[in-house]
């Protein structure tokens, strides 16, 4: 074999040594080093887990390399014993070689998925530092809307779109909920990620605990507009997060309902927006499905159910119930024929129970490929 | 005011003409298959071909022209299934710095999720059960299924469905709701267009033909062996594939009651997964999934059933712990229906939940190392010949190692919440396919072509689209590993982050790599075939192989074996070989066959019609399809002409020219 000549190894290293160079300065690998305790311990795991788990890896593709070289067919020096195929020995260490590993790994899993569980409070600050007896951890409602966030503060009585600004070395107590489909509530740095569900709610506790600007997103695809569902989320000191609520307090945008309503409407790439104020019941009545006045919220629902229903007035609450089943609220049925769709059917209870006709209704709007119809705002909420 | 009604009439339903879509792109493609479908048919029709295919292919109830086709069929689907994948790798290597890319999000989300639908349940279920179809019935020494027409009318009902699937890239759209369609986005409200009923169509139709075959398969394995092949005689690759047909049968009806469910929801107004009126997605996420994990190791089993068989064919030597084998493919199919909440720890089941399902994942880990330290020691001083199947199979115990071991991270819940819906999810599970369940059936297909068509593939265009495939496949998935641990979730269309897009362009040369795999392997089948003189291999056994339906000729004539094969031993063929058994040649006797019938193809293209009415809205047509497929279905009972005998004089004859053959080639070797 001719010799390389050494400008073409130079050639070849820089080939290869420069992008790599290039490539691990220029990345951030959020997931494995991340600012919050609970990520932390999170990605932790992932490396306790890859280790364990290349105690066996390695032995097994190092021997499959050696065995496939040294048995080669053109390798006549080597043993062959085509009769050989049992050895219990063999046969006791290959299944319990597995079996220690998983033992293992199955107890650490046992341990840290209830201490790493999101619905589970914190219990310390970071990996040094104890949670001080008596601390309230800061409570943000999360509802994930098409196709952005909304983070209400109801402690500050403030709320934002697509802004998340987190106190650092404080616990935070997340209660989410979704507006219309299933997304998933990520934030690399702080913690792992929790489904954000509509008609329920799900809780994650977590910490940050540096300062710093971070990336949080959807990370369930949740339709057309997925890809722009993303929100910054800043780390500040204790006093910066009463500055910037207090701040955001002084504006002039309140967060009603009917505020929220217009918000839910999908839209993409939403910009960051702060509202001074905001209803205090909002959140419960977005995971229950009734922000809109008149509607019946989930759980009176269930509260009726579990009375064993209402008879003739049952007829009522069905269209109070009605939320998106043919479609988006208040759009159109979609099947052929179908009449009368949920929306009419509560505007129709609504003109029933007030004695009235039928309420007016606004023209349509055009969006997405959806025809809307936009209710007038209903009469009285249902009591 | 009435508010505007979609467009539906009853002679067309919902179908008009903004059911064509106008996306450039599409309609070029639109215009290239419908060339190259028109090209298709002038050619078959200037070469008379089409008698030929319907007698000797379509109709077909011999169990090896049904596998045959069930391969091309996966083949056809895999290179639309790959395109996407390109299509997708494109869009993410240049949707940066402002730019939206080439693709539109209505675009774009159709074509993940028909990658995922095309991939799993059009190109993997048909190798799958076209590997199974060929070999099972061979390897067991039997002459076909147990029921063969219910085998050609499986096929059909398969191909419809993917007729269906790929009817929707022409005429309306498919579904923007991932592989698996989750509500509430696939219920009506957010998914009001055919999308997603063209998904519940066309897998309701191909899942018929699924369980069907599936039934089949383990009537035919449970009662159709030769005498003396107990069950634990069997081949690995019989036993891997009794385990994936029980798989089959108990978990598809899941899969098609959840898709009735929701179908419910979407055509007459039920409430089983929609936001309201107590409906709850959580329960189709469970049903789909309690599908889904099975559905893993219905692709996985036979796999490594075929990594058995060459394993022990191109070491020379007896499978390594031959019962340990079975037990860890058994447990491995118990194991599989308890673990299908894994996919969702983040949905936010209590820690108690998640533990439980996270360590009983771990625990299938068990039986799968022992599998693979199987195949190892089956190497141990063994003479490894390192034609095409071997090397596949090397090249699958590296990569699939490291699936297993990525799939291991992603079972511990806490991990799962940081790497769940990530790059490196999808690393991992296509880390798991192709190096799994791709390489092992690109391996079948090297190992079983010469048993099938009476000549080996040609080697070296085989080991170029090898490497193209095995360092293509690195070079696409490490940089999705990468961006999984930097924080990159899947399914994004556009990126704000410039720093990520040197690894999606990295990832997109490996893609070009792959492709690059797939052309050298189309030009491996065409030189093949060319060639086919020079590689013909006579001895029906040019691997000196282990098993049954290696003792047959190649091709094996219809009836397979003159005579039933009698079992003594496991590696029946080698057994036979090594006893010195005598070929039969004389005393023959008619045999009992099945007679070919258009009933399949009848019936599943009234399937397809009665498919394409429901998700158009057509409702006279879906009534007067239904109303058809019955009245064919009862017509065809009356069918008594349904098996013939083939004479013995024939029998004797083709194994007379067999004779000859074989001892013609023992003349030149000696």
């Amino acid at each position: 074999m001719p010799a390389i000549p050494p400008s073409l190894w130079r050639l070849a290293r820089g080939a290869v040594a420069l992008p790599l160079a290039a490539l691990v300065s220029g990345c951030d690998w959020v997931v494995l080093n991340p600012s919050g305790d609970i990520a932390r311990q999170q990605a932790h795991l992932v490396i306790v887990a890859t280790a364990l788990m290349l105690l066996i890896i390695v032995p097994v593709m190092a021997l499959t390399v050696v065995f496939a070289w040294r048995y080669r067919s053109s390798n006549t020096a080597a043993t062959y014993a085509p009769d050989w195929h049992h050895s219990t020995k063999l046969e006791l260490v290959i299944w319990s070689a597995p079996l220690m590993i998983i033992i293992a790994l199955g107890s650490i899993t046992w341990v840290t998925t209830h201490t790493l569980d999101p619905y589970r409070p914190l219990s310390r600050i970071d990996a040094a530092r104890p949670l001080p007896a008596g601390t309230r951890p800061l409570e943000v409602q999360v509802v994930a809307l098409d196709w952005k966030w909304l983070f209400i503060y109801p402690e500050q009585k403030i709320a934002t779109v697509n802004d998340l600004v987190l106190p650092v070395d404080r616990p935070v107590q997340f209660r989410l909920t979704a507006s219309s489909v299933m997304n998933s509530f990520y934030v690399p740095a702080l913690a792992g990620q929790i489904y954000a569900m509509p008609g329920m709610e799900s809780k994650l506790h977590a910490v940050l605990n540096r300062t710093g600007a971070f990336q949080g997103f959807s990370a369930q695809y949740s339709g057309a507009g997925f890809s722009k569902m993303r929100f910054v989320t800043r780390g500040v000191s204790a006093g910066d997060f009463d500055a910037w609520a207090a701040g955001i307090r002084k504006g002039a945008d309140a967060l009603d309902r009917t505020a929220y309503l217009k918000l839910e409407q999908p839209s993409e790439k939403e910009p960051v927006r702060h509202f001074a104020s905001v209803d205090p019941a909002l959140f419960d009545a977005a995971v229950n499905l009734c922000v809109r006045p008149g509607k019946m919220c989930v759980n009176q629902m269930m509260a009726i159910d579990a009375e064993g229903g209402t008879g003739r007035a049952g007829q009522f609450n069905l269209a109070g119930l009605t939320y998106d089943k043919f479609g988006r609220e208040q759009v159109v049925p979609v099947l052929p024929g179908r009449q009368p769709n949920g929306a009419q059917l509560f505007v129709n209870a609504n003109a029933y129970c007030a004695g009235k006709g039928p309420l007016k209704e606004a023209p349509p709007q055009q969006r997405a490929g959806r025809t809307l119809s936009l209710a007038a705002p209903a009469s009285s909420p249902v009591s | 005011m009435t508010p505007a009604e979609p467009h539906w009439s009853f002679l067309l339903g919902r179908l008009g003409p903004d059911a064509i879509p106008t996306e450039p792109i599409v309609l070029a493609t639109f215009a290239v298959v419908a060339l190259g479908g028109v090209a298709l048919l002038a050619a078959l029709t200037w070469f008379r071909l089409w008698g030929y295919l319907w007698k000797e292919w379509f109709t077909s109830v011999d169990h090896k022209k049904i596998g045959i086709m069930y391969m091309v069929l996966g083949l056809v689907m895999f290179l639309r299934g790959f395109a996407d994948a390109l299509m997708m790798r494109i869009q993410q290597a240049i949707a940066f710095n402002g730019s939206e890319g080439y693709l539109n999000a209505h675009h774009y989300d159709q074509i993940f999720t028909a990658h995922g639908v095309i991939m799993i349940f059009f190109v993997a279920m048909p190798f799958v059960t076209g590997l199974m179809n060929y070999v099972v019935p061979l390897q067991i020494g039997a002459r076909d299924v147990s029921f063969p027409f219910l085998n050609n009318f499986s096929f059909w009902m398969t191909a419809s469905g993917a007729a269906l699937v790929m009817a929707s890239l022409f005429v309306g759209e498919f579904a923007q709701t991932g592989w698996l369609a989750y509500p509430p986005l696939s219920g009506l409200a957010y998914s009001p267009n055919v999308g997603v009923d063209y998904y519940i169509w066309s897998l309701q139709i191909a899942g018929v033909g699924t369980t069907l075959s599936g039934i089949n398969l383990i009537a035919t394995i449970v009662k159709m062996r030769a005498p003396g092949m107990t069950m634990m005689r069997m081949p690995v690759f019989t036993w891997t594939s009794l385990c994936t047909n029980v798989l089959i049968v108990a978990s598809f009806p899941v899969l098609t009651a959840v898709l009735v469910l929701l179908s419910l929801d979407r055509y007459v107004g039920t409430n089983f997964f929609t936001n309201d009126f107590g409906g709850s997605p959580m329960m189709y996420v469970n049903l789909i999934w309690i599908w889904g994990h099975p559905e893993v190791y219905i692709l996985i089993l036979p796999i490594f059933g075929v990594f058995s068989e060459i394993t022990s064919t191109f070491s020379g030597k007896r499978l390594f712990g031959y019962s340990s084998m079975v037990y860890a493919t058994v447990v491995i199919t118990i194991l599989s229906y308890l673990v299908w909440l894994h996919h969702f720890f983040t949905m936010g089941s209590g820690a108690s939940v998640n533990s439980f399902f996270g360590i009983t994942t771990m625990v299938i880990s068990i039986p799968t190392g022992a599998k693979m330290f199987n195949w190892l020691f089956t190497m141990y001083r063994a003479r490894i010949r390192f034609d095409l199947p071997m090397m596949w199979t090397v090249a699958f115990m590296l990569t699939f190692v490291i699936g297993g071991m990525t799939g291991v991270m992603l079972a511990v819940p806490p991990a799962d919440f940081v790497l769940h819906n990530s790059l490196f999810l999808i690393a991992h599970f296509h880390n798991v396919i192709i190096g799994g369940v791709v390489f092992g059936v690109l391996a079948a297909i090297n190992y079983w072509w010469p048993k099938a068509f009476g000549f080996r593939l040609e080697p070296f265009w085989g080991k170029v689209s090898f490497w193209c495939w095995v360092v293509g496949f690195w070079m696409a998935f490490t940089p999705l590993y990468v961006m999984g641990l930097m924080g990159v979730t899947r399914r994004m269309r556009v990126f704000d982050d410039p720093s990520l897009q040197i690894w999606f362009q990295i990832a997109a040369a490996g893609a070009f790599l792959i492709a690059l795999g797939i052309v050298a392997m189309l030009i491996q089948y065409t030189v093949s075939i060319l060639r086919r003189d020079e590689l013909r291999d006579e001895t029906g056994d040019p691997w000196n192989a282990r098993t049954l339906e290696w003792s047959t000729s190649s091709p094996p004539p219809a009836y397979n074996f003159a005579f039933t094969p009698i079992v003594h031993d496991l590696d029946a063929w080698e057994d036979m070989k090594r006893a010195g058994v005598a070929r039969p040649v004389d005393g023959f006797r008619p045999i009992h066959m099945p007679k070919n019938t258009g009933a399949g193809v009848i019936l599943a293209g009234i399937s397809a019609v009665c498919g394409f009415a429901l998700i158009w809205h057509i409702w006279w047509l879906a009534v007067a399809s239904f109303g058809a497929l019955l009245i064919t279905a009862i017509a065809h009972t009356f069918n008594y002409r349904r098996d013939f005998h083939i004479p013995a004089e024939t029998v004797a004859e083709t194994e007379a020219t067999r004779t000859r053959q074989l001892a013609a080639l023992e003349g030149a070797a000696a």
